[in-house]
């Protein structure tokens, strides 16, 4: 046993290896090469800090609704904050890298699909990524399925158009972008030149009337406002309907008197938030992080004169698959989702299907070759950091899916597919960044990814008391 | 391969959710402590790292004790008593 506990603790040293020589090789070779290599590293640190905090979106409200436990609500809320606060500073410096996306009723739709997909598939996007990290098989084809989803709902067309309404096709038309992109073709397209780019970008700071970048509004607007009061609110609904009855119980075991309200926030709230020493510990770390990685991204795009990864691919001779405007995805902050897109998006086009004349490729993402792309970096190095902290500490084992489990990856990963691309991102770059950044949007997509929790755990407790009564029919109690 | 469900002995059961991923451990082992008595013991067996910090969880706020918790090589055994 200790034999294999030493092997993967090696074969954590190998992989850590060679993300350092890929950085090390690549650096010498074109100073260039630092920029992917910073989405790399901070990758790297997603994913152990994923993996160290079983850290995963999708159970937030899932395991609150079905199995009563806020462990993760608490972890999101915690990152959310110190991400706000790392992220206001940023802002308030001028080196922030996040835009705010148009915000409408869509965002809450978009949320609700993607969360009955993350139900069913077992984990979020950020969540897939760093179980297969771990090995699990069913999180690699949930990867696969939110991939190939997206890059196929990117470009579809045919029949989807009779289901475009007439204003979103003539809006999407009067858009007049270039005409290779032909955006008055496909659902997607259609949707979002038609439908999504006509509602107006909001942050709280923008509502108070406040500029995003001014410390007023970085500070006062987006984050006390737009991220500590109501992740506070929300904290104290699911202590009062969830945590406090419970709490209750304990002090009272013994006494003849229940718990006061002094006793409730600093024994029973305080305790719920602290529950979870890895989850804290991994929300404070992710937090910082990513607002230090908008900071760093920020700084070498200054330092190298640029505004998009695209024109370091260029300098760098390699300029297959950038976009008609000759950008590349670049987010400039952790991401998921749309980098998984384009290595299906890139396979495809090399295979002869014609990815460039959407605008989710062709417009704004591109396709680039997947091992020049700083975000499929990013990826890689998530999966590649979760399994180094697995293998550190015994956690990786190889799991290949059961077919139950496979449909229920793909089913999810489909929903998470589609759900991702109406909200422009995941549970990441459509929630965590967004509300982290004030942009209401975020809290929006955070609202439907909790009515599609509600949903999904209404359905999974149907299907798990249907298997059980199957398998326990013998059994006697 | 289906969760398992056995009875070991009187009041001492067990629930095997190898290969199975999240919610799926954490959700059995909530129906399967709604259904044995108080005092029963409940073994589960799962390999899915993060159903362990909920199934931690879940049993402290419900006032289930657990009794013995292994882990090796990414398989956990926990052994649950079910509170009176």
């Amino acid at each position: 046993m200790e034999n294999e506990a030493n092997k993967k603790k090696i074969w954590a040293l190998v992989i850590t290896g060679f993300f350092s020589l890929l950085s090390v090789l690549t650096f010498a070779y074109n100073d260039l090469y630092i920029y992917l290599s910073a989405y790399l590293w901070f990758g790297f640190i997603y994913g152990m800090c994923l993996q160290y905090g079983r850290f995963c979106f999708a159970s937030a409200f899932r395991d609150l609704f079905a199995v009563g436990v806020p462990r993760m609500v608490v972890g999101i809320m915690t990152a959310t904050i110190f991400f706000a606060i790392v992220s206001s500073f940023v802002t308030a410096t001028g080196f922030s890298t996040f835009h705010p996306s148009p915000s409408g009723i869509h965002s809450a739709i978009a949320g609700l699909i993607f969360g009955i997909g993350m139900v069913f598939a077992g984990g979020c996007a950020s969540g897939s990524l760093y179980k297969t990290g771990e090995g699990n098989g069913a999180a690699l084809l949930v990867v696969l399925s939110i991939s190939i989803t997206q890059s196929s709902f990117a470009d579809l067309g045919g029949w989807l158009n009779k289901l475009v309404p007439q204003s979103w096709h003539e809006s999407a038309v009067a858009k007049k972008l270039p005409e290779v992109i032909n955006a008055g073709d496909g659902w997607l397209d259609q949707y979002l030149a038609g439908y999504v780019w006509n509602h107006p970008t909001v942050t709280f700071a923008k509502m108070l009337g406040m500029k995003n970048e001014s410390i007023l509004g970085a500070f006062i607007g987006n984050f006390i406002i737009g991220v500590v009061i109501p992740a506070l609110l929300m904290l104290a609904v699911v202590y009062i309907f969830w945590v406090r009855k419970n709490y209750a119980r304990d002090m009272s075991k013994g006494k003849d008197t229940t718990p006061g309200f002094r006793s409730h926030v600093a024994g029973g709230f305080w305790g719920m938030i602290l529950s979870s020493k890895r989850t804290s510990i991994a929300g404070l770390i992710l937090g910082i992080a990513c607002g230090l990685q908008m900071f760093v991204i920020e700084g070498l795009r200054i330092k190298f004169g640029i505004r998009n990864a695209g024109e370091i691919l260029t300098m760098l001779g390699s300029d297959f698959g950038l976009s008609v405007r000759g950008t590349v995805f670049d987010p400039g902050y952790w991401y998921v989702t749309t980098q998984e897109a384009q290595w299906v998006g890139w396979v495809m086009q090399k295979l002869g299907w014609n990815n460039m004349d959407n605008i989710f490729f062709g417009y704004i993402n591109g396709i680039p070759n997947p091992a020049l792309n700083p975000a499929d970096w990013m990826s890689l190095a998530l999966i590649g950091g979760a399994a180094v902290m697995a293998l550190m500490n015994n956690e990786f084992k190889f799991k290949k899916p059961t077919m139950e489990l496979a449909l229920w990856a793909i089913i999810g990963g489909f929903l998470m597919g589609i759900g991702s691309r109406l909200g422009l991102g995941c549970n990441v770059g459509a929630f965590f960044v967004r509300v982290a950044n004030g942009d209401v949007g975020g809290w929006l997509f955070g609202l439907g990814m909790i009515g599609g929790a509600f949903i999904g755990v209404k359905f999974f407790n149907w299907w798990t008391e249907r298997q059980m009564a199957k398998e326990m029919a013998a059994l006697e109690l | 391969m289906a969760i398992k469900f056995d009875k070991k002995s009187d009041g001492v059961y067990s629930l095997d959710c190898t290969g199975y991923v999240c919610p799926h451990p954490q959700i059995y082992t909530k129906k399967m402590l709604e259904r044995i008595h108080s005092g029963d013991t409940l073994e589960v067996i799962f390999d899915n790292p993060s159903s362990s910090e909920s199934i931690v969880a879940m049993c402290v706020s419900m006032g289930n004790e657990i009794i013995d918790k292994k882990a090796e090589g990414g398989k956990y055994i926990y052994t649950i008593r079910k509170a009176a």
